[in-house]
């Protein structure tokens, strides 16, 4: 299958945005990825060995997470498996200034 | 500092886009190539803002949504430079927030302040850093690439 790999990723995958493997399923195909390019591992995968919960998997079009057997999908030579992380944020929660200072009291 | 190349469309583009979606945060990626030290933005594109819950102070573009962007950019022989939100009635500068959920390392985050529906300051900021665990946003230079090359 051919794994697409994000722009932050690509640093430690030698450079390259595509990479071709041979497995039977994506859990194969990721192990498969993280041996050719064992920097890759830490921003994949917890210490625990778990897919990082910012991390997400589309096989073809589908997220991985709702297929019902997730990573032990099978899958073949004509699937793309892409890594995208997540994009969010805000302004939630975050003083990105100084507030006002407060009224004292007489 | 790093450097980003915006074309005085694209930066208008993307001003325009908060101000349409004010009070909400609007969202967006950004597709280009790599320079010395950052990059040149050759499109934007305008991404949903799945947060309905809370539109107003934050923002999440849909997964799904950025495997068919990349694949269109793919096409285009263009990478993801980075991505575009705004903040309304908030200052054009990363929150604690922005920084926890940004994990696009190198890419660049470009932030407008959207105050009281019209658009104001436009910060840049690239995530350096070789891992989640160090990762830090760090001031981009922004061109806007038109015929007085500003700078800012």
């Amino acid at each position: 299958m051919t794994i697409f790999i994000p722009t932050p990723l690509r640093p430690f995958a030698a450079g390259k945005d595509t990479i071709e493997v041979e497995a039977a399923t994506i859990s194969a195909a990721l192990e498969s990825l993280t041996a050719a390019h064992p920097d890759l591992r830490k921003h994949l995968f917890t210490g625990e060995g778990k897919l990082r919960a910012f991390v997400n998997l589309y096989l073809n079009d589908e997220d991985v997470r709702y297929l019902p057997a997730k990573e032990a999908t099978a899958i073949t030579a004509a699937d793309t498996l892409s890594i995208i992380p997540s994009i969010a944020g805000g302004v939630l929660a975050a003083r990105a200034y100084a507030p006002p200072a407060p009224k004292t009291m007489n | 500092m790093g450097i980003l190349h915006l074309t005085r469309a694209i930066y208008d583009e993307i001003r325009a886009h908060g101000e349409q979606t004010y009070p909400y945060e609007c969202c967006g990626a950004l597709l280009g190539t790599t320079i010395e030290n950052g990059w040149t933005v050759v499109a934007s594109v305008r991404a949903g803002n799945t947060r309905t819950d809370s539109a107003h102070n934050r923002y999440n573009i849909s997964p799904l949504e950025l495997v068919k962007i990349e694949r269109d950019a793919r096409r285009q022989g263009l990478g993801i430079a980075g991505f575009y939100h705004s903040h309304p009635d908030h200052p054009a500068q990363w929150s604690t927030t922005d920084l926890a959920e940004a994990h696009w390392l190198g890419c660049s985050y470009v932030i407008t302040a959207v105050a009281k529906g019209k658009a104001a300051q436009t910060n840049s900021f690239r995530l350096a850093g070789i891992s989640e665990e160090d990762k830090a946003f760090e001031q981009d230079t922004i061109v806007i690439d038109d015929e007085n090359k500003e700078q800012f």
